[in-house]
């Protein structure tokens, strides 16, 4: 009877020996595909970093020309005009042409001085009259001024445009060539950081286009989204996880909140459309009626994870707080909602980066339109970040490319930086009890 | 309702424990009508429970109890695993209500009030009831704010050094005045367990009540800390009435005037804690006393 027991025991002892092995193979076999796995996911998300910084940072240089501007007083305004109606009308286009003409005497037939004036962008006779508005005693003066260079000069100063094509393909014809480089033997051709990508809304001139009115209209948007999802969301998340009765109607609410949290963004785009434009009459266009979309684009978001925050709150603090004669209510407000909440804000947070990403919704509701000024509130109709890169990655103009990458770079720094502090609200606050 | 909100915290002259646990004579030595065997009732009770039956949903987890509470004396509630006796302990604050499908019937009465009644508000019953749960549950706020809690959301406390005196006291009742008077901003979650549990108690006779629940106060405690819990509950019996919940039998011995005995959901029996230990009357107690099961 020992005996076999022994020899029973023995016969384990070699099949487990025999099992070992395979069963470490599969444990590292096992470990480096998770291993390869992130590897992968690694390699990808530095491809897109690379591709979009090597692709976009030469935005943030802009090329400018020097030019030796005689603020003519024939061609503006009489010396002492100060009427801003006046000085506001006058002739700065004209005023550029001729120093142009001036510095290039040789140019004489009528379509090379048109291509001519096209080597400085048309902003140029803009900042021309800003600066004389702001200051008239320039009238009459002669002064040496930097005006943006044209898109495609700037082009060929950062070296995106190849000379080897025959010059019927290249943007830049050889006659240009000639004076960019008499200009650049001057002195007077220089890359300067560009202040108007941060400054200027859209354009039809990549040189005078920026992200400020797309910026504006993201952060008007995501604050009235905000503003409505946030609250909505949270009421909606304490009614059903403290007070609803656990029933079939709050079990089918529930399902549905995590359907509509699946639901594709367009949809919510369509039923913005639908009821916030045609049904309200709302403008199109608006931060308002974006920020609406996404708030019900956020609230399922939100309140699934209101609803995990306040699930992790330990019931122990309830009862605690039950157990001196606290009210329902006060239990919630003192004591569950303060340690859900740096849950729910995280939770906030990453709703809002999905909402600063968003597109398609609100192209339904007519954010996609070209607008050059900045908005000053939510009823003014703007862009958005992401409609911007949409809309500038549409663009045929070689130097939209690279300000596409670098509207994509200001973006991914907004939807970064959220994370960030999603990621430190959680370290923070952490497990308190 | 009045005479359910203590009043500011002045508490009656201790009675004299051996008179409270005298047995009403026409009770004593018989079955009664929902089995229980000794003594259910007592002259002086503080509460009084008829016919408890409690139910979750479909299962019945209470059966017909009837038990009187005594004034200020500990009654310890025993019994194996599931037998029901924490879930009697919670209807008498009615912290059963916070499970919604729970549901109690029969009658318990505090001072002649039913706390089942309808238009009876939980929050002053349970400002007069308070509890000790089993895993020590201090606010994740400092010291100070976990006593000041209770007396605040009442409006006990007159103006700020009212509060504190209320602190004060409180703490120095629950044996812990010494221990955390210089650190009372600091969180109580950083006290040591046993320390916890007696925040805890102090939070619970911030707001004077009469009667004290405790369920399994020790459970999560070493042996000095339940000795210090121990101690304190004997010393807190002088002025409120204790219904404590344990699984150690020699706890319930140490601390208690009368035990319960429950198994199954059934009150077995419920005697003076000297009588149910050396001299139960139910087979079942017995078996249980002596560890033939639990």
């Amino acid at each position: 009877m020992n005996n076999n027991l022994q020899q029973q025991h023995d016969r384990t002892m070699v099949r487990v020996q025999q099992g070992l092995v395979r069963r470490y193979r599969q444990e590292k076999r096992f470990q480096r595909i998770g291993l390869g796995a992130i590897v992968l996911g690694l390699v990808f998300v530095s491809f897109l970093f690379i591709s979009i910084i090597a692709n976009g940072y030469t935005a943030f240089q802009q090329t400018y020309v020097k030019l030796d501007i005689n603020f003519d007083p024939e061609l503006i305004a009489p010396v002492g005009e100060t009427d801003p109606e006046v000085l506001s009308k006058a002739n700065y286009g004209g005023l550029v042409k001729k120093t142009m003409r001036e510095m290039f005497p040789d140019v004489s037939s009528r379509r090379e001085k048109k291509v001519l004036y096209g080597l400085v962008s048309t902003g140029a006779s803009y900042q021309l009259r800003d600066m004389v508005m702001q200051d008239p005693a320039l009238i009459g003066t002669r002064q040496s001024v930097w005006v943006p260079a044209d898109d495609d000069v700037d082009m060929l100063i950062k070296g995106h445009i190849d000379l080897n094509v025959p010059e019927s393909d290249r943007r830049i014809k050889n006659n240009q060539m000639v004076w960019i480089q008499s200009l650049q033997a001057e002195d007077r051709i220089e890359k300067r950081f560009n202040t108007t990508f941060f400054t200027a809304g859209d354009s039809r001139e990549p040189e005078l286009s920026g992200i400020k009115g797309a910026v504006h209209g993201s952060f008007f948007t995501l604050m009235i989204c905000l503003l409505i999802s946030f609250p909505v969301g949270v009421a909606a998340a304490v009614y059903l996880e403290e007070f609803a009765p656990k029933n079939r109607w709050t079990d089918i609410i529930e399902v549905n909140i995590n359907n509509l949290a699946a639901v594709p963004s367009i949809v919510f785009g369509l039923l913005g459309l639908a009821v916030f434009i045609n049904f309200f009459g709302l403008p199109r266009s608006v931060p308002l009626v974006g920020g609406l979309v996404l708030a019900l684009m956020t609230l399922p978001t939100i309140i699934i994870a209101s609803r995990a925050a306040l699930k992790s709150v330990p019931p122990s603090i309830r009862e605690a707080a039950l157990g001196v004669g606290a009210s329902p209510m006060q239990t919630i407000t003192h004591h569950v909602l303060p340690l859900a909440m740096p849950g729910m804000l995280t939770g906030t947070i990453i709703g809002m980066a999905q909402a600063l990403g968003e597109t398609a919704p609100l192209l339904m509701i007519g954010m996609v339109a070209f607008i050059v000024d900045i908005p000053g509130g939510p009823f003014d109709p703007s862009a958005v970040l992401p409609v911007q890169i949409y809309l500038w990655a549409d663009s045929p103009e070689r130097a939209f490319v690279e300000r596409t990458s670098a509207a994509i770079m200001v973006l991914l720094a907004f939807l970064i930086s959220m994370n960030l502090l999603a990621v430190w609200l959680r370290k923070k606050f952490e497990r308190r009890w | 309702m009045e005479e359910l909100v203590n009043e500011s915290g002045v508490v009656a002259k201790p009675l004299n424990p051996e008179a409270a646990t005298e047995v009403d004579m026409q009770a004593s030595y018989e079955q009664h009508g929902s089995g229980t065997v000794g003594e259910i009732y007592v002259n002086d009770p503080r509460m009084t429970c008829r016919n408890v039956n409690v139910y979750y949903g479909e299962k019945q987890a209470i059966f017909d109890v009837n038990l009187d509470i005594g004034k200020n004396q500990v009654i310890s509630m025993i019994g194996p695993s599931g037998c029901g006796k924490s879930t009697f302990l919670r209807c008498l604050n009615r912290m059963n209500d916070t499970i919604d499908v729970c549901r109690v019937t029969g009658q318990i009465k505090m001072d002649d009030q039913d706390i089942y009644d309808d238009g009876l508000d939980v929050v002053p019953l349970r400002a007069s009831v308070g509890m000790v749960f089993q895993k020590p549950n201090p606010f994740p706020k400092s010291i100070y704010d976990n006593i000041a809690y209770g007396p605040r959301i009442h409006g006990l406390s007159d103006n700020a050094r009212h509060l504190d005196e209320i602190v004060e006291s409180s703490l120095t009742r629950a044996g812990l005045w010494e221990e955390v008077k210089d650190r009372m901003d600091q969180p109580g979650t950083g006290l040591s367990g046993g320390q916890q549990q007696r925040l805890c108690i102090a939070r619970a006779i911030a707001v004077s009540p009469e009667v004290i629940l405790m369920d399994e106060p020790c459970s999560a405690l070493d042996p000095i800390a339940t000795a210090k819990i121990e101690e304190l509950i004997d010393e807190l019996r002088e002025n409120y009435t204790i219904a404590i919940v344990t699984h150690s039998m020699q706890q319930a011995a140490r601390v208690s005037q009368r035990t319960a005995y429950f198994h199954l959901g059934k009150l077995i029996e419920v005697g003076e804690t000297d009588q149910i230990f050396t001299n139960p009357r139910h087979k079942l107690t017995e078996d249980y006393i002596t560890g033939r099961f639990g």
